[in-house]
């Protein structure tokens, strides 16, 4: 594929955007685990959602 | 499942694992086919192969739009019908939008160097996507500054609205002074689009990165909702010890 | 009414004692211009060509400094939460702070500008028509600026966020403002429409500005 004489701009144009969007979906995805990660640990912990403990009515 | 299912969090997340993987599915084929038409385009008569910057620029400008867009639905969710899920969706979608308009300025510069010979041009255009983009920057930093998300997600909720209401003012005002300081430029950024050879592989690209958009934006909900879970979790421990 | 007016009377003393802070915002006014010189050079033909941006931009920065004061000392001594909870609408009572605000922090910036515009070199003439614009702008200033400053008072940031927030919803205000006098001094372009949709920003910002710092302030601080 000939790019023409401005190959270097169309290159970077599609890098910049590529390495965006990769930093965008690396977000996404350490965020979600991270989140699940402490979730489990709290869950292992015995907290819950809810202010007082599972027993007391 | 109703519509109103949705505001209950634990069904939203339930919902979300189950479409998430198929919309990435989606969005990895459209951008394969966008892709494959991207590397097949015509150089443009005036510009080049540099028209293909714009399947990458047009698209971001259109997000950057459509983002703010989704903020203000969400933030008239959050302050007037106060939606339980509406401060997660703006929340979620400022740094997406965010992202995409800071995209759309660097490939805007890129295109620019080459077609008009500088990296930064006082266009109408790109200025009010600058003015956008600072706009964005405002409102994250109301979201991810404030210790209490509540109160933070109001606060930015309001920004949103009134940025909403000054977004065309803005747009008109710096097509004015753009008028006023520059003869009208002949080489637009639009150029030869309405040829299919190149429209085609536009909205093909345009569909693409929206779905993109919106895979992220509910993995990103997906993650506040987790997020704000943790928090009561960890409040909730502290009120009882 | 007599709720407006004590509300008013009330800000505009308190503004003009010796801690209220009324001429800080002409002071820095004057040395934010007097320093362009600096960083420009002292070619009187340059200065002439872009004072009413110079002016301009020093009333913007100024005004952007003094906002700050307008909920914070009320936030802070408890007296906005009873502002909040009194019987005048909080739309009416921001709405008569800003005014007070205005007359006290804008009104001696667009005084103080014919000295001003001295120093930059230009003519008398030209110095009239940049304040008569500063005067029409500076409402629009004063009301999306308090937009910010709601704000920022209720998450307890304050100060440079508050500058982040306003300072683009105030970019067609400058664009317009500096249009305005450029028109009356070059007559490049004719005054009337830039100067007409000037004072329409400030209209429209007079009755926007208060609703939304007034949702700002009771969604931040509930």
């Amino acid at each position: 594929m000939n790019l023409g004489p401005h190959a270097d701009f169309i290159i970077a144009a599609y890098a910049a955007t590529g390495i965006v969007v990769a930093i965008l979906i690396a977000w996404v995805t350490l965020d979600y685990s991270a989140q699940q990660r402490i979730l489990h640990n709290l869950e292992k912990r015995g907290v819950t959602r809810r202010s007082r403990p599972a027993d007391q009515p | 499942m109703a519509v109103i299912d949705l505001a209950n969090p634990t069904r939203f997340l339930t919902l979300v694992n189950r479409v998430l993987p198929w919309l990435v599915a989606a969005t990895i084929l459209a951008f394969a086919f966008g892709l494959v038409r991207v590397v097949h385009a015509p150089d443009d008569y005036q510009q080049g192969a540099t028209v293909k910057i714009m399947f990458l620029h047009v698209p971001a400008a259109w997000l950057g739009m459509m983002g703010w867009g989704l903020m203000t639905l969400a933030a008239l969710g959050t302050l007037v019908w106060r939606h339980p899920l509406a401060d997660v969706a703006g929340k979620a979608a400022a740094p997406i939008g965010a992202a995409f308009t800071f995209i759309c300025l660097v490939t805007g510069s890129l295109w620019g160097r080459p077609t008009w010979g500088t990296y930064w041009v006082w266009d109408a255009r790109l200025t009010s996507v600058l003015v956008l983009f600072l706009l964005y920057l405002g409102v994250l930093a109301l979201y991810w500054t404030a210790e209490d998300p509540g109160r933070g997600s109001r606060a930015a909720a309001i920004l949103t609205l009134v940025g909403a209401i000054n977004i065309p003012i803005i747009k008109f005002s710096v097509e004015w002074w753009n008028t006023l300081h520059q003869p009208a430029s002949i080489l637009r950024m639009g150029g030869s689009a309405i040829d299919p050879s190149i429209l085609i592989p536009l909205l093909v690209m345009t569909g693409a990165f929206t779905l993109l958009f919106f895979t992220l934006h509910l993995a990103a909900m997906r993650n506040e909702i987790l997020r704000r879970r943790v928090r009561t979790m960890r409040l909730a421990e502290a009120a009882r010890a | 009414m007599s709720m407006f007016l004590a509300i008013f009377a009330r800000d505009m003393r308190l503004s003009v004692r010796a801690g209220g802070g009324a001429l800080m915002g002409a002071l820095f006014y004057l040395i934010v211009v007097v320093m362009m010189p600096f960083a420009l050079g002292p070619d009187l033909a340059l200065l002439a060509r872009i004072g009413p941006a110079i002016l301009w931009l020093g009333a913007l920065l100024a005004s952007l400094l003094a906002l700050d004061r307008l909920f914070a000392t009320d936030h802070d001594d408890g007296s906005l939460d009873l502002l909040m909870m009194s019987k005048l609408p909080l739309e009416l009572a921001i709405a008569a702070k800003a005014i007070a605000h205005w007359l006290t922090t804008a009104l001696p910036l667009v005084i103080i500008t014919p000295v001003l515009g001295l120093m930059l070199n230009i003519e008398l003439g030209a110095m009239g028509w940049v304040a008569l614009t500063l005067l029409a702008g500076t409402p629009a200033l004063t009301f999306i600026g308090l937009i910010g400053a709601a704000l920022s008072v209720a998450l307890r940031r304050g100060g440079l966020l508050l500058a982040v927030l306003v300072l683009p919803l105030t970019i067609p205000v400058l664009i317009f403002g500096v249009a305005a006098a450029n028109a009356a001094i070059t007559g490049a372009t004719s005054f009337g429409p830039a100067f007409t949709i000037l004072c329409a920003l400030s209209l429209a910002s007079l009755v926007l500005g208060p609703f939304a710092a007034a949702t700002a302030l009771r969604h931040g601080l509930e």
